[in-house]
């Protein structure tokens, strides 16, 4: 432990720690827009207004990159620091356009909230902005490189948090910019469409593209039939937009607010979830007890991921899950199952799916496969964001709603179906179908606390009838590379493989830590997050996919059983490797 | 030692005669057959500027200078075969000098080990290995006081040991040889002209610091020292003195090159490790420092090429020989280019505590002919300017640095009464601003925003309000950049605004350029009282902006006019006026 003063206050903090997390325990706040407080991201010390001193020092430290010695006197502000701090705001200003009213991050903005705080009023500096043309190739990311005050924090998080390394800065001095590597189109680059960058941007500078105006103008078409899906972490993290706790749940409100805003039906993307389970643990079971396949079978939930290992892991396809995302399954069950059901033309239904992703929005077109109903089975893809947006919009008083059910019977989970959200979710659901598929047994306990949590890569075994199943949970791509290396290194020396079944999960902790969900993500975000889906799985009273009545009444009247031919044709995909670079 | 001479032509003007004299001394050679003995070589940097044609007969080492061609068969006859000096052509050196660094520059041949090895060459090295342990040479040097010749002035055997005490399995010392600062070349001297005792220095200090390993980190706009060091490092593994086992000892060494792509900023000791580890040449915040943290993430030792030759001669004379001369806290000597409107310009290199007098006006002889000497820049961009009536100044550390100025890697120009001071400031920062990484806010934004004001002044288009907003961006610049080149980028601005804010005052509240120097500010006109009508100035003209004939006399059309001067310098009766 480190003793230090911070404007005269006694601190002790563990050795290593920073300057200004030290002061954040003394209830200080020293101004940053360069350090995100996600664990995840380094100090790129790139903005220059977390500025301290050690007293009686002339030198100025930065508080976000300097740990706190034993015995330092810290000084965080006094006069010629805030008019420092104010200058330096004042530069980025200069260098910012003013167009904070038809922004995506106004109201929502660092830069934005340090220009208030500092109550600046008039323009110091004269304004130089670069014309730089925006990049929306992607269709779901957004680059607005104007807007950009280079604080690498999405240069970090694409090249060290998840190894893509789509994004870097080019040029220096003032034509340093973040762009693609290379200058190319950010579709023609690596880029696997997480939305990390998005979620750490302090600006407008990496935004979702906004569909909300396509979902409005649907919602509006009396032709239209408008049925909606909510992901797992949707639920525990959109309340954060109003004023909820971190990590509240709030479903029910969620379905009531839809409602309102005119969707014909609510579905959840935890039954589609349980499908999931029921097609992928079937998989597994195909290929570990009847040895039907090649080992480790590998989740392909996560649709970034799919694109990651498609783009830089070509020999892993054959050890891919071939099921598709509970996203894209409740697509097309709308479009066959529930419109023969209901008699409605699947030409007029609409898909409306609120995601924690923003690489959601690029899984609807990933391939013909994801057109199996005769139409695309998915049409609109929102994040959590956008729909807090659309809420506010809808001008509904979401905080004081009445709480309503989903509609059956895609709209009824098992508590496998809404841990997905968080990571090793999937490979618990699994595992709980999975045991009792090969066993005909009922679990004794069905969590498996061994895959929870945000350790990187977590490695465990469970026993199915004397036979060990070895598994491995990753989360944050950097974190793949040695879970794979560890798989290939057991083929090529002839090993006994060191894990049967693999889950992987592009963004660090899971879809709760999503591109698409609300600013400001920490670990302490991330664990209350999943901690709301966990406390959701405990309150269900059927907790594994197989168990869900409605799940079983699908398969009886729909697909007949898991792997079947139907299911094989409306709830599978295959994978193709894809160059890293498009051109 | 062979017989070998060294021929340099150091006239400042004109062109440079060397090859053409190189002709005519080994036709003389040759008349007399001995072509094949004796060792002709046209230098570089023979040690003296401004002395025309300048011979130095080695191993006698008679250095002559104003050599005409027909002095050659007298040179050939008395001096390279018979040894002995003709008097009268003899060089006496300038007493104020001190040769330490440039022990060896335009001396030996460089390319020559056994000549290196000749003039106490490896001798230090033998002597570390030896009979000295790493801590004792550390310890030589802390107690010699040397202090890093960069720019910044750490003390080098202090930096030694701390690299030698932080804990890791491998430490590295890197050379740091991206010399980039405008009109400086003291480093690339050394390297080209005596690359071995940089050599030498990096072995010695790899021993301080238990480094089995060195980098040199040179730029590449400095070809002929990356192939001089690369062949000193040939020879060297040569001769047993890198590889395993140097001389007979147990400890290993070795040394590679790396290249510098051309950004100032990789000068800058952590983002010259990025550079080297193949990243972008990005400074990072310290601490950590180097010394515990430093390339591939281990402890590593950066010194600055002058600092490295100094350290063969340390070792051998002793630290406290070295810290006789120079200043109580600058021991030893620092060589500057001398660069700008002086008579002598050239490398100097003096004791510590020589005043910028001596420098100016004793070693380079003072401005050119019918000007005046104003002042003059240290520090390269990061420094600031000396007024004349400073020049009592003694160059150390901590003098200049209380003038507002720094000693920088020791470049050294000279302004005279035609130098407007904005200009220079808008200049030294529009350096800074085209070499900014760009990864820090307050140096990429806020440099830009001082080269639009400063440009705004120099354009008779700024305001008293410019004025302060140079100074309060130049405040945060200094104390919110991430690395050095930010921290001092705005040095030349508020040292010129602190000594000459006259002159920025004069261009902002009268529009007038007082050195008649910025171009938006002056006007050519044609004194037609003195006129003699002989056209030159209308040849001259690029623009077309002067019209007349012989007859009617000739006149400036101010639209036309791109103020560049030429009929201002053509104009033989001093009939243009510039105002």
């Amino acid at each position: 432990m480190v003793k230090a003063v911070i404007n005269g206050l006694k601190v002790e903090v563990p050795e290593k720690t920073t300057i200004l997390d030290a002061a954040r325990k003394a209830q200080i706040k020293i101004p940053t827009l360069c350090k995100h407080p996600d664990s995840y991201l380094h100090a790129s010390a790139a903005c220059g207004i977390c500025l301290v001193r050690v007293k009686g020092s002339k030198k100025m430290l930065r508080a976000c990159c300097t740990p706190l010695e034993e015995g330092m006197d810290i000084i965080t502000h006094d006069p010629e620091i805030v008019a420092i701090r104010r200058t330096v705001v004042e530069l980025f200003l200069s260098n910012h356009p003013n167009e904070c009213l038809t922004c995506g991050r106004n109201n929502n903005c660092e830069l934005q909230s340090l220009v208030a705080d500092f109550g600046i009023r008039e323009e110091f500096y004269e304004k130089i902005v670069k014309d730089i043309p925006k990049d929306d190739s992607t269709g779901n990311i957004v680059l607005e490189p104007r807007k950009c005050i280079n604080c690498a924090r999405c240069v970090d998080v694409c090249q060290n948090v998840q190894d893509v390394w789509a994004l870097t800065f080019l040029h220096r001095g003032f034509n340093t910019r973040m762009a693609p590597a290379g200058d190319i189109s950010l579709a023609d680059s690596p880029c696997v469409r997480c939305g990390q960058c998005a979620a750490h941007c302090p600006t407008g500078a990496i935004f979702e593209k906004d569909d909300t105006v396509l979902a409005w103008k649907a919602l509006r078409d009396p032709e239209q039939y408008c049925v909606v899906q909510i992901a797992p972490a949707v639920r525990v993290a959109l309340g954060e937009a109003f004023g909820f706790p971190l990590g509240a749940n709030v479903t029910k409100k969620i379905y009531t607010a839809l409602r309102r805003m005119g969707f014909k039906a609510i579905f959840d993307t935890n039954f589609s979830a349980d499908v999931t389970i029921m097609e992928e643990a079937s998989e597994f079971v195909e290929r570990f007890a009847h040895k039907k396949g090649p080992l480790p079978l590998i989740t392909t939930c996560c649709p970034s991921w799919v694109d990651f290992m498609e783009k830089f892991h070509h020999d892993m396809i054959p050890h891919f899950s071939s099921a598709k995302s509970p996203h894209e399954m409740m697509g097309v069950l709308v479009k066959t199952y529930y419109a023969e059901k209901n008699k409605l033309d699947p030409a007029k239904l609409k898909v409306i799916s609120v995601m924690p992703c923003t690489a959601k929005k690029f899984e609807i077109s990933r391939s013909h496969d994801m057109s199996a109903s005769g139409f695309q089975d998915v049409d609109v893809v929102l994040t959590t964001r956008e729909l807090a947006r659309m809420i506010k919009q809808a001008g509904i008083d979401f905080s004081n709603l009445p709480e309503e059910d989903s509609d059956h019977i895609l709209g009824d989970y098992s508590g496998a179906g809404t841990i997905f959200g968080a990571t090793g979710g999937v490979m618990e659901a699994a595992l709980r179908t999975a045991y009792s598929f090969v066993t005909g047994k009922k679990l004794p306990k069905v969590e498996f606390e061994n895959v929870r949590g945000l350790k990187g890569v977590k490695e465990t075994s469970i026993k199915i009838e004397g036979a060990e199943v070895k598994i491995a949970v990753a989360h944050g791509l950097a974190n793949v590379e040695y879970v794979l290396d560890q798989v290939r290194k057991a083929q090529k020396e002839g090993k006994p493989l060191p894990y049967h079944f693999i889950e992987v999960m592009a963004c660090p902790g899971g879809c709760v830590g999503g591109g698409g969900q609300p600013y400001g993500v920490t670990d302490e975000l991330r664990t209350a997050r999943a901690k709301g889906l966990y406390s959701d799985d405990e309150a269900q009273t059927v907790r594994c996919s197989h168990e869900n009545p409605y799940v079983q009444q699908l398969y009886k009247e729909f697909l007949g059983k898991p792997l079947s031919e139907k299911a094989h044709h409306l709830l599978h995909t295959k994978y193709q490797p894809l160059p890293i670079y498009r051109r | 030692m062979a017989k070998t001479v060294f021929v340099k032509d150091t006239a400042i003007t004109g062109k440079d005669r060397t090859r053409d004299f190189y002709g005519f001394f080994l036709g003389g050679l040759r008349e007399k057959g001995l072509e094949n003995d004796v060792q002709l070589v046209r230098v570089a940097d023979i040690g003296v500027y401004g002395q025309g044609m300048v011979v130095r007969v080695l191993p006698e080492d008679f250095l002559y200078v104003n050599v005409q061609d027909s002095d050659i068969p007298a040179v050939i006859t008395e001096s390279v075969i018979g040894g002995k000096p003709i008097k009268d052509k003899l060089f006496t050196q300038a007493s104020k000098q001190a040769r330490i660094v440039l022990r060896n520059c335009g001396v030996i041949d460089p390319e020559s080990i056994e000549d290196y090895i000749a003039r106490d060459g490896y001798q230090a090295l033998a002597k570390v290995l030896g009979e000295y342990t790493p801590e004792k040479t550390a310890q030589e040097i802390k107690a010699s006081g040397l202090r890093g010749r960069g720019g910044a002035g750490f003390p080098t055997g202090m930096k030694w040991e701390i690299t030698r005490k932080a804990p890791g399995d491998q430490k590295y010392m890197i050379c740091n040889g991206d010399e980039g600062d405008p009109g400086a070349y003291m480093d690339r001297s050394v390297l080209e002209g005596d690359p071995h005792s940089v050599v030498e220095g990096m072995i010695i200090g790899g021993y301080a610091i238990g480094a089995s390993k060195g980098y040199f980190y040179i730029r590449a706009e400095y070809p002929l020292a990356i192939a001089r060091i690369e062949k000193a490092i040939e020879q060297c593994r040569k001769h047993g003195i890198l590889g395993e086992g140097i001389l007979g000892s147990s400890f290993n060494f070795d040394l590679e090159i790396r290249l510098g792509a051309g950004a100032f900023v990789c000068g800058e000791e952590t983002a010259l490790i990025a550079s080297i580890e193949g990243k972008r040449g990005y400074p990072s915040p310290r601490p950590p420092f180097p010394s515990i943290k430093g390339l591939w993430g281990k402890p590593t030792c950066i010194n600055n090429v002058e600092t490295l030759a100094n350290i063969p001669v340390i070792i051998l004379k002793g630290g406290s020989w070295f810290a006789g001369i120079g200043t109580e806290g600058s021991k030893g000597t620092k060589v500057f280019a001398v660069t700008g409107k002086v008579k002598n310009s050239g490398l100097v290199e003096v004791p510590m505590g020589t005043t910028i007098e001596d420098i100016v006006y004793g070693i380079c002889g003072g401005a050119l002919s019918g000007k005046s000497v104003k002042a003059i820049q240290t520090g390269g961009p990061s420094g600031g300017v000396i007024p004349k009536e400073y020049f009592q100044t003694k160059v150390d550390y901590e003098s200049l640095q209380k003038m507002g100025s720094i000693m920088g890697s020791g470049g050294m120009i000279v302004m005279d009464e035609d130098d407007c001071m904005a200009d220079i400031a808008k200049f030294y920062l529009g350096f800074c601003v085209d070499e900014s990484c760009g990864k820090c806010a307050p140096c990429r934004i806020g440099g830009t925003q001082m080269l639009r004001l400063l440009k705004k002044v120099t354009d008779g288009e700024g305001t008293r309000k410019d004025l302060d907003q140079l100074e309060q961006i130049s405040f945060a610049m200094q104390k919110a950049s991430l690395c050095g080149l930010g921290q001092t980028a705005p040095n030349p601005v508020l040292s010129t605004l602190h000594y000459y804010r006259s002159e920025y005052e004069a261009h902002v509240d009268k529009k007038k350029c007082p050195a008649c120097k910025c171009e938006k500010l002056i006007r050519f006109l044609i004194m037609s009282e003195k006129c003699v009508k002989c056209g030159m100035c209308f040849k001259a003209c690029p623009v077309g902006a002067i019209s007349g004939n012989r007859e009617s006399g000739y006149l400036i059309d101010q639209t036309k006019c791109v103020r560049c001067g030429q009929c201002f310098e053509v104009c033989k009766p001093r009939a243009i006026s510039r105002s």
